[in-house]
């Protein structure tokens, strides 16, 4: 047992690895059994993440030697609480939007639940690893499964979004290999705690290019976490791609502000440009606010509701620096949760705009289907009584997440976070004009979230969708650990402030890398 | 030689840039091949030892260190070549799905209304 335990940092990315390799193995048609693979996969994640939060609060970090190779040289996955905390949110995330898809969305295009088992390895590895050349291969996994899953279920909305997705997406991995390389030339290691020890030795002639490096570096990760004017590509992605996909895809945009953390205060120490963070997150929270004020479509407006959040986030960091972290954190977690259930409520609830399976309608000739003929008109599933009132509470709920009204986490993240801001010793201007955009975006989400419940609920075409308890479920569960977050806001923020601690004096993450077993 | 590799990788940057703003999509697809070819390259590079050996312990009489050519950066490229070229090729099959679907090559999937 104590072997498996000592394995533990290692079994986010190989468990879904071999999971995915298997299931690519397993023909089509046999979906039972290959849904029950992956659901395992993601329920033994999910455990190896729990016990990887509970133990790296214990200690500072684990360090995991990959090969047994020792840490400037070698291969080293660090979980520290920070990672921990983002590998079960993937979890967490993951086997909700698993479960969601169980009740069609797996069938409707090929390997869909090996790409999903891709994404997560390479989510975990991103999250685990130490070192920006493996950050760079582990992005490149979870962006090559995120391309196939953009894409699933097919039709020409999502060719076309996803065309614009992979092409920027390529476009920033190869700015990501030239920042890396950059760095890599000026200081000789790639290794993020040996980066950070030799940074200061490094001749004072050779800074500019150093911090062109961490420039470019810097916009590769910013593309990911759609910081305006990088994120444009976002919301058409997102709003066409299929709904359990774009629940996943709420934890991809925090992947790059997690890098944008990570690199920085480990590598830096700090914050290098704090200013244009701080202004590029404020203009993507006014954008995202826009938009969701401007958008007719409920998944126009989740995808926007996702900038907006990426946005507070960025900013908030930028503003309060280290202080901020920690509230920061808790308001990624509930603003991924939230905005996860609300991409799966916005295909339940178009069910009840357009009676039918349209959305199969549309894929079901791309991909030529054979289980066609089994369920000729009745996709869907069962009727639950009542189903239009759980979707309506569902939504009420998840509105009031994204909005950061009392009572749910949504409010607890947002007042700690404006709490933090008001803390920080000299309140800036830009800290003013950063709580009123707060303000001024849970006011957007709540007018456009309504006016699109309005018109969803009451001035629909009075037909009632039918919605399958295993899609309801996860929906609920989403809700369910944001109001457990609510609950525990306590041992929660304790938690992460003790990973927002850890990682500004990196000392400890640096000295643990450098000195592993 | 510096200068002929510097020349290299700025041409090849810079018609790759040129051609990924071009709004048909075979020429996006050309262009991002030309800026990995340019990254590869610069990668390269960055390890380059003017005239070092091939970075192997001789069994017999000892090998001075400092000449030898770091072997990392040749590792990367060869990480990033096999990257780029698999996500270019994921590319192509989208392109080609996007193509058969829309009828046309422009990236916005319809040519623009003059």
């Amino acid at each position: 047992m104590s072997g498996l335990v000592q394995h533990l940092v290692v079994i986010p990315v190989v468990l879904p690895l071999l999971a995915g390799a298997f299931l690519l193995v397993i023909d089509e048609p046999r979906h039972v059994l290959k849904a029950s693979i992956s659901l395992a996969s993601t329920l033994l994640l999910l455990l190896a993440a729990l016990a990887l939060a509970v133990r790296a609060d214990a200690a500072v970090t684990h360090v995991y030697s990959l090969g047994g190779w020792l840490a400037p040289a070698g291969i080293v996955l660090v979980a520290d609480r920070l990672a921990a905390v983002m590998v079960l949110l993937t979890a967490v995330l993951g086997l909700t939007a698993l479960l969601f898809s169980l009740a069609r969305w797996h069938r409707v295009g090929p390997h869909f639940h090996a790409l999903v088992q891709f994404l997560f390895s390479g989510l975990g590895g991103a999250f685990l690893t130490g070192d920006l050349f493996n950050l760079f291969v582990f992005f490149e996994l979870l962006l090559a499964a995120s391309y196939g899953l953009a894409l699933h279920g097919g039709g020409i909305l999502r060719v076309r979004a996803g065309l614009h997705y992979i092409v920027v997406n390529l476009a920033a991995s190869l700015l990501f290999l030239v920042g890396a390389s950059l760095l890599y030339g000026m200081a000789g290691t790639l290794n993020m705690a040996d980066l950070a020890v030799r940074l200061p030795q490094i001749p004072v002639h050779d800074r500019p290019l150093l911090e062109v490096g961490a420039a470019v570096l810097g916009v590769a990760f910013l593309v990911k976490a759609g910081m305006w004017p990088l994120g444009f590509w976002l919301p058409a992605t997102y709003s066409a791609s299929s709904a359990p996909a774009a629940a996943l895809f709420c934890i991809l945009s925090k992947v790059g502000i997690y890098a944008v953390l990570r690199v920085s205060y480990v590598v830096f120490g700090g914050l290098p440009v704090a200013d244009l963070i701080a202004y590029g997150g404020m203009i993507t929270l006014a954008f995202g606010m826009v938009g969701m004020l401007g958008s007719q479509d409920l998944g126009r407006i989740a995808s926007f509701s996702l900038l907006s959040s990426a946005g507070t986030l960025l900013a908030a960091v930028g503003v309060g620096g280290v202080a901020t972290i920690a509230p920061a954190l808790l308001y990624l977690l509930t603003s991924t949760l939230g905005t996860a259930a609300l991409f799966l409520l916005v295909e339940l609830i178009d069910r009840s705009r357009t009676p039918g399976a349209n959305v199969l309608a549309v894929t079901a000739d791309a991909f030529g289907l054979q289980d066609e003929e089994e369920e000729p008109e009745e996709p869907v599933g069962v009727l639950i009584p009542a189903s239009m009132a759980m979707l309506g509470l569902a939504f009420s709920f998840t509105s009031l997440l994204i909005a950061g009204l009392p009572p749910l986490a949504g409010f607890v993240a947002k007042f700690s976070l404006m709490a933090a801001i008001l803390h920080t010793d000299a309140i800036a201007a830009r800290a003013w004009v950063l709580l009123g955009l707060v303000l001024l975006s849970g006011l957007a989400s709540v007018i456009a979230l309504a006016r699109a419940g309005v018109r969803a609920f009451w001035g629909g075409s009075g037909v009632v969708p039918r919605v399958r308890l295993i899609e309801i479920v996860p929906v609920g569960a989403l809700i369910a650990a944001c109001l457990a977050l609510t609950v525990f806001a306590g041992p929660a923020m304790a938690y992460l402030h003790n990973a927002a601690d850890a990682l500004h004096p990196a000392d400890a993450y640096i000295r643990e890398v450098l000195r592993a077993p | 030689m510096e200068i002929v590799v510097a020349l290299g990788i700025a041409v090849l940057t810079a018609s790759g840039v040129w051609l990924v703003l071009r709004p048909r999509t075979f020429q996006v697809i050309v262009g991002l091949s030309l800026l990995s070819y340019a990254v590869n390259l610069f990668i390269f590079v960055m390890g380059w030892v003017r005239g070092g050996v091939a970075p192997i312990v001789a069994t017999m009489g000892a090998t001075d260190p400092s000449r030898f050519a770091d072997p990392l950066p040749q590792a990367l490229v060869l990480t990033a070549i096999v990257i780029a070229f698999a996500t270019t090729a994921l590319l192509l099959v989208v392109l080609l799905a996007a193509r058969g679907l829309t009828g046309t090559d422009h990236v916005d999937g319809q040519e623009p209304e003059r």
